[in-house]
Parts: structure tokens; C-alpha cells; sequence
């Protein structure tokens, strides 16, 4: 067990404004070569017109080192934490927070949160139980993986959750999630990564969607049979017509991505959280001095 | 075919009734930013917008600014999703005059299709997400009402060359959403049972 030195959790403060600012400056690789791959094959003219216009965007983001979108979303961190770190979790989710006020106040951030009944907007993109964090553990290392999605409003109001019947068997689970898509149709900005929770309890569904998320483009998941359902439903949600912004084209998601759990014996869960264009996510490493690296294109630990 | 315009703010009935679902447009002028409060406040709380809408093109927006002096500059400005405002189309067009919505995702409401209609409007699609390009279409932050609700003050930006926009509704009754909506719902009806 590696106890962190004092300058472990200002390191992570640090990180964690730095990852949220990268996250929403900067599209990540595998999503440009995905949007590169998408717009050299979109035929549709209106399609192909936003997908020109994506590419636009991506580049004046870099030249003049401003927001891809506008949306600041909902600061959303995973914080994989090795099994040989001594970490003081509290303080670690409170160096999170600071971080994520950091970035806000230096950057001139728009809040995006709010009280959910008074609707008060405390200016600090934080409050009660925000950030969102999520905790997992990785056996045999001694760093921290923190990875930080600030999820945009437009493609989260675009979430889904079903506890079907195990009698609806794998076709109730493909129309399910083919239905959602169809439902979020152009309100989530579209091209979508497809966010794909499967099993597990209805909670823990609902936070697979949002997990499968983290993996970069081009992955698949571990298990053969989750993986061919990955490529079957890509396949079947580009034949919808959607298109880019909706609006129209061949090109309606640039991936599915589906993370599963065992579920009840009685139960068969399906949650869909979509993901726009942007792909945003960035991903730093700490270890116990401090030390702090980016990581360019994060994998989940054994993905 | 479509066509591409070039329209200046305030629009006028026969600016908006010429344009057809498909055809693009670029703006010059202003255009004012109004997202979910400013709009509860006007047609929840009956307050009376402190501007004059009549001829508008109104932008669903909330932006990244930074305060200098008195004045906003404008960080980050894009487009939020509009069917959450889809119930105030009406109101804006038949009360206040407006013309254009800007948005991206599209309205559905039967009475906002209507109201495009009855009042000579149309719904201008901008690309979402793409806020980096239409900062830079931005020049200048103009004025700001009601900064209490800040971000989702009154904005008025000024914007040069904002485009493309795609004509998403036209006053014609047209829709591409609805359009491409049919049209995924049947291909999804033909995955479903095996015959596309």
C-alpha cells in the first residue's frame, strides 16, 4: 500500500480542472477519425453540408483555443483508483470539486447546475451531490485514473431506461434501444455514440450506459456475444436515416457501445445514454508523489 | 434545388414566406439569445420582454461570457436543444412578432408548425455543438437584460454572416424533421420484422 504524499490531492484539484477545460476544448482523437470516416462517407447533401461544418467547428476550437459547444454539461468524473493507493476518498471527491469551481472561476465557464426545484444557479458549476462522481478500483495499481466526461444536457435529456421481460429475449433488447435512438432522433445531435447499459440492476444499468461512454471509438467490448450486438445495432441505427443533426443521411451514429452486468433471473434491464458528436471525455493519470500525465486515448482497465 | 439567402435583421413576412425547407441562409444583424427562464418569465410569469421582438430572429441559447466593465464578451456561443421551448413558439410569433427561430433539434408541436404558418416564421437550423464556429460569427454582445437569470438572461448579439442555416420548417407548413422522422420510423418498423 503506497500512502499518497501530501501534494497528491492539489495534483488531482489540478487534474481534475484541467481534464474538465481539455474535455471541452479539445474533440478526441479516435472521435475526429470518426467524424473524418463519417463525413467521407455521408451522401446526403444536407447530412454532408453539417458534417463539413463539424469539421469547421473542430478547427476553429483548436485555432483559437475556445469551447467546441457551449455547453459546459454536467461534470461527470470517474476516478479509477489503484488497489495499492492509500487514498482518503473523501478528500480525493473534495479535490475533485475544487477543481472542477477551479476551472469554472479561470476560465469564465458557464454554470450549467442548479437547484432542481428553486432552479438557484450558485455560479460554480457544483453543488449538492455535484460533480458527479463515480468510484471504481483497479487491482494492482498504484495511480489514479481520472476521467472526466462533462455531459452535454441535449444528449442527456436523451436517456432511456427499461426493465423488460427476459421473454423479450435479445429482440426486445435491440428494439428497445433502436426505438430510443429513433426517439432521440436530431435532439441530441447527432452523429451519436450510443451509449448501451445492459443487466445489472436498474441503477447499475443506467450507470453502464453512461460508462460505455468512456471507451474510445473502435473498441469492442470483451465478451464475443456483447461485441456482435454492438456491431449489428451500429449497423442497424445507420439504416435509420437519421443523420447528421437529424436532419437527414447515412450517418446516424458513429458507434455503440454497450457495457453489461449479470442480472436477476426474473429481470432483463436496458438503458440507453446517447452521446453528441463531440465525443468529449479527457483522461489524466496521478500518482502517489503528484505526479500528473495525460492520457491521450484512455482504456478502460482491461478493455 | 435549394437556395441560399442572405437575410438582415428585422426580417419581414416576405423575407421569411420566400425561404423553403432545404435552403440555406446567412444572417447579418442581431439576434436575440432566449433559452428556458427567459421564456418561463415571459409567458409563465406574464412579464413583458424589455425589447421589442417584431421582426426578430430569437436564438436558443445560454453562452459563455466574461464580464469587462460594464460590458459581456462573448466566450462561447451556441445553440441548445429547442423542443424544450417548443410551447413558447406560438406566443413569440403571434405576440411579439417574431420571425425566425434559431435552434437546433427541431420544434414539433402541431400549434408551433401552425404558427409558422398562420404567422409567416421559420425554424433555422444551426449545427449543435458546433458553438466555436458561431462564436466567431458573434461580433459583439450588444445588451443584457435580466442578468438575475444569468446564463439564461435576454442576449443581444450581434452576428455577421451567421450561416449556413438550414431552412429546418418553413412557413409553408414543410419540416425536414418531420420528413426524416416518417421516413426513420418506417425503416425501423422494416429492421424490426426482418424486411429491410
Amino acid at each position: 500500500m503506497v500512502i499518497p504524499e501530501p501534494g497528491f490531492y492539489e495534483a488531482v484539484e489540478k487534474a481534475a480542472a484541467e481534464t474538465y477545460l481539455k474535455a471541452l476544448t479539445d474533440v478526441p482523437a479516435d472521435v475526429r477519425a470518426a467524424l473524418d470516416s463519417a463525413r467521407r462517407r455521408e451522401t446526403h447533401p444536407i447530412g454532408s453540408r453539417v458534417l463539413e461544418l463539424v469539421a469547421l467547428n473542430i478547427q476553429a476550437a483548436d485555432e483559437h483555443r475556445i469551447l467546441v459547444c457551449q455547453d459546459t454539461g454536467t461534470p461527470v468524473y470517474w476516478a479509477f483508483i489503484g488497489s495499492k493507493l492509500g487514498v482518503d476518498g473523501a478528500r480525493l471527491e473534495d479535490a475533485i470539486r475544487r477543481g472542477v469551481e477551479a476551472a469554472t472561476r479561470d476560465h469564465s465557464l458557464r454554470s450549467s447546475i442548479c437547484h432542481p426545484l428553486s432552479r438557484e444557479n450558485p455560479q460554480t458549476n457544483t453543488g449538492y451531490r455535484v460533480p458527479v462522481v463515480h468510484f471504481e478500483f483497479v487491482a494492482g495499481a498504484d495511480y489514479l485514473d481520472l476521467v472526466m466526461l462533462p455531459k452535454g444536457s441535449g444528449s442527456e435529456n436523451q436517456s432511456f431506461l427499461k426493465m423488460l421481460s427476459p421473454a423479450d429475449g435479445v429482440a426486445g433488447i435491440k428494439r428497445f434501444i433502436l426505438e430510443s435512438v429513433v426517439e432521440a432522433g436530431p435532439k441530441g445531435c447527432p452523429p451519436y455514440i450510443v451509449g448501451v447499459g445492459l443487466g445489472g440492476s436498474a441503477d447499475l444499468c443506467m450507470v453502464l450506459a453512461k460508462r460505455a461512454l468512456l471507451r474510445p471509438i473502435g473498441s469492442r467490448n470483451e465478451d464475443p456475444a456483447v461485441a456482435a450486438l454492438e456491431a449489428e445495432l451500429l449497423e442497424a441505427v445507420n439504416r435509420l436515416g437519421i443523420g447528421p443533426q437529424g436532419l437527414g443521411g447515412m450517418v446516424t451514429a458513429l458507434a455503440v457501445h454497450i457495457e453489461h452486468a449479470y442480472t436477476h433471473i426474473s429481470q432483463n434491464p436496458v438503458a440507453v445514454n446517447i452521446q453528441c458528436w463531440r465525443g468529449l471525455r479527457a483522461a489524466a493519470r496521478i500518482y502517489p508523489d503528484g505526479r500528473t500525465e495525460a492520457l491521450a486515448q484512455w482504456q478502460l482497465p482491461g478493455g | 434545388m435549394a437556395t441560399t439567402w442572405r437575410l438582415t435583421t428585422p426580417l419581414t413576412e416576405a423575407d421569411v414566406r420566400k425561404l423553403r425547407a432545404g435552403d440555406l441562409v446567412f444572417l447579418d444583424g442581431r439576434v436575440i439569445g432566449v433559452r428556458d427562464a427567459t421564456l418561463i418569465r415571459v409567458f409563465d410569469h406574464g412579464i413583458e420582454p424589455p425589447i421589442d421582438l417584431t421582426g426578430a430572429a430569437v436564438l436558443h441559447t445560454a453562452p459563455n461570457v466574461r464580464r469587462e466593465g460594464d460590458r459581456y464578451v462573448p466566450l462561447s456561443v451556441g445553440t441548445t436543444t429547442s423542443a424544450r421551448m417548443d410551447r413558447f413558439t406560438r406566443g413569440l410569433l403571434e405576440g411579439y412578432g417574431v420571425r425566425a427561430i434559431i435552434g437546433k433539434g427541431g420544434l414539433y408541436l402541431p400549434e408551433s408548425l401552425d404558427a409558422l404558418r398562420t404567422f409567416g416564421g421559420c425554424y433555422l437550423a444551426i449545427v449543435g455543438g458546433a458553438a466555436a464556429w458561431q462564436t466567431l460569427h458573434t461580433e459583439a454582445i450588444e445588451a443584457v437584460y435580466w442578468e438575475d437569470l444569468m446564463p439564461e438572461a435576454l442576449w443581444v448579439f450581434r452576428v455577421k454572416d451567421l450561416g449556413p442555416l438550414f431552412v429546418a420548417i418553413d412557413s409553408h407548413g414543410e419540416s425536414l424533421y418531420a420528413r426524416v422522422g416518417a421516413e426513420a420510423r418506417a425503416r425501423l418498423g422494416q429492421i424490426l420484422t426482418g424486411t429491410g
